[in-house]
């Protein structure tokens, strides 16, 4: 009975949503109640890490229905890691929302929908069943939905209006391919699916199989932001609060590509030279045009959403290589890529509110004034760039073993220059924020937190808490890089062995 | 009936994609919706079409009798209009928002503001 802690982390935040909206006329208390929800959430992630690390694959059978008749809920490492993460960054945010998130956004259920929406994310890493996992990608999507339009002045709903629509496309195409595939093999769950499709799928099934997996792969391609889906992305995530942001860079294309990666490896693995290679094309692509775009931008929270695009072509890139090493580089870059880049986005935030605005041209001299931000910036910046001894270093690193030895020297290449791109990115940041002397009229709109009312000291602690925390833990990656790519490695093998998921959700 | 219901699809899916080709954002809900509408009945007809008896066990007969309809395509299309009434409210609810505040029912002029600024 082990395998009920499952859906702990879907009960805890749905019940914390709830709680805020029970005490929504005292926000203290909501605040209260968001810390202890965020909280119990990584907590019940790390007891599910652990028992899945000890015992293998977890897997519940909600309400005792046998697969594949009821909905199946599976942990395995991936999935675990991944929920492990979402808990780390659902914590840090709640945290950071305190001193950053205004009263009015507060009043009108900010710290409710930002549980609705751990929900959906942890639902999605969770779930076992196609037809759930479209639903919880709704669950997500309302509340991430709500969140970005939120208190928007006309900037943050512009953005919000190209979200919506883009993501509700994605939609109707995910669902019109889970019809499809329902239409082809009979079944919704994802064990059943695969099986079904070693088993019995004949090869002249295979056009039209491949024809669903580009559904899929179109569907998740625009969620998770990959060439030449991306362009959503950096119209819309430098619009809302610093602490949505983050929060949507740091989960919400991950989900995108823990789908991606989920579905090809389990499901779509009957035609790998064409599936596979075109997702390396796509991977290239993706890294390039993501850092040449983040050149040419001169907003903080721009350049960064940009990277966020480049980054994801790393993760989908261990996908395309498909060996155990290659996706164990994948595992090891999200884990990576979710921690630093939360990071990076809180601590452009905060330059944002410090200072009232995001344009480079109009900020400097922060490291005179701000030796300790400066010096966090320095952690998560230098750590996508991928400098050793931090995490972002052995991240490559292992993506590149991969592709050498699978013999993929271009991609390995292009990898390479990107992450040279990306230095220059940071570095330009770095120099513009920080280092270069302050210009003397700073004239900047400081709209978003007009609202705000909590002091100084609050806000002090609020801000060096979560983005100390998340600058420590990609040092210990780093420094414990063996054990991390050790757990990465054995996610990986799972990964690339659809039989032991069969097994364990059919039960021997 | 397939080649019917195929084409029906089609059509929908033609004209949601025609209407959110368009600058106005009420059409663009509108081919949303459609959209939605296709991949329902697409859903619909990728399962099957059977003509039958419900999948309903009585207590006399050992199964249901062949052939009978598949249920689990209905619910996922019930689940699907559930979600879609939602998501369309909310879509609603933000298109006339970006017109309160903006002034503005055009698609266009949403993009050049944010180059500009």
């Amino acid at each position: 009975m082990t395998a009920n802690i499952l859906v702990l982390p879907l009960i805890i935040p749905l019940a914390t949503a709830i709680l805020t909206l029970v005490v929504r006329n005292n926000i203290e208390w909501q605040r209260r109640i968001s810390l202890l929800g965020a909280g119990a959430l990584l907590i019940s992630s790390i007891v599910i890490l652990a028992t899945v690390n000890r015992h293998g694959i977890l897997v519940l059978q909600i309400g005792n229905w046998e697969a594949p008749f009821g909905i199946t809920f599976v942990a395995d490492l991936f999935s675990a890691i991944m929920v492990t993460l979402t808990g780390i960054i659902g914590i840090s945010i709640a945290f950071y929302s305190l001193g950053t998130i205004d009263r009015e956004r507060e009043a009108f259920g900010y710290h409710t929908f930002f549980h609705l929406l751990l929900m959906g994310v942890s639902g999605a890493f969770i779930t076992g069943d196609i037809f759930n996992l479209y639903v919880w990608f709704e669950v997500m999507l309302m509340s991430s939905f709500v969140l970005l339009a939120l208190g928007g002045r006309s900037k943050q709903i512009e953005g919000a209006a190209i979200y919506v629509t883009l993501n509700l496309i994605s939609s109707a195409l995910f669902l019109a391919a889970v019809g499809l595939l329902y239409g082809l093999v009979g079944t919704l769950n994802m064990a059943d699916i695969a099986r079904k499709m070693q088993l019995v799928a004949p090869p002249q099934s295979y056009p039209i199989l491949t024809a669903v997996a580009m559904l899929f792969l179109i569907a998740f391609g625009i969620k998770s932001a990959v060439f030449p889906l991306f362009f959503w992305l950096p119209a819309s995530y430098h619009t809302p609060p610093p602490a949505v942001s983050a929060l949507f860079a740091g989960l919400l294309t991950k989900v995108g590509v823990y789908s991606l990666i989920r579905v090809f490896t389990l499901i779509f693995i009957h035609n790998l030279s064409f599936t596979h290679n075109l997702i390396l094309i796509i991977a290239g692509f993706t890294m390039v045009t993501g850092v040449l775009g983040a050149i040419a931008q001169g907003e903080i929270r721009k350049i960064l959403s940009f990277h966020i695009v480049s980054q994801i072509g790393y993760m989908i890139m261990g996908l395309a290589i498909f060996t155990p090493l290659a996706l164990a580089g994948s595992v090891f870059y999200i884990t990576h890529h979710i921690i630093v880049k939360t990071n990076l986005f809180l601590i452009g935030g905060f330059v944002e509110h410090l200072k009232g605005t995001g344009d480079l041209k109009k900020l400097g001299g922060l490291y005179r004034q701000r030796w300790v931000l400066g010096l966090l910036f320095l952690v998560p910046a230098l750590s996508l760039a991928g400098i050793p001894p931090l995490s972002g270093f052995f991240a490559k690193l292992s993506l590149v073993q991969a592709g050498l030895s699978s013999q993929q020297y271009l991609i390995v290449a292009v990898s390479l220059a990107v992450s040279l791109l990306t230095l220059f990115s940071m570095t330009k940041i770095w120099n513009e924020v920080f280092w270069k002397p302050e210009p003397e009229t700073v004239s900047g709109d400081d709209h978003l937190f007009s609202g705000s009312t909590t002091g100084v000291r609050t806000r002090w602690l609020t801000w060096l808490v979560p983005i100390g925390t998340l600058a420590a833990i990609t040092i210990l990656i780093g420094l414990g890089a063996g054990g991390v790519f050790s757990l990465a490695l054995r996610a990986g093998e799972e990964l690339m062995d659809p039989g032991g998921y069969i097994r364990a959700v059919f039960g021997g | 009936m397939e080649i019917i219901l195929a084409i029906v699809i089609g059509g929908l899916y033609a004209a949601g994609i025609y209407m959110m080709l368009r600058r106005s954002m009420v059409k663009l809900l509108i081919g949303l919706a459609l959209l939605s509408h296709a991949t329902n009945l697409l859903i619909f007809t990728a399962a099957g079409l059977t003509r039958g008896t419900p999948p309903i066990l009585s207590e006399f007969e050992p199964g249901p009798s062949t052939p009978f309809a598949d249920p689990l395509p209905q619910a996922l299309i019930l689940t699907a209009i559930v979600i879609s009434l939602g998501v369309i409210s909310f879509a609603l609810a933000m298109a006339f928002r970006v017109y309160r505040t903006l002034g503005i029912d055009d698609l266009d002029k949403i993009s050049p503001r944010e180059k500009s600024e």
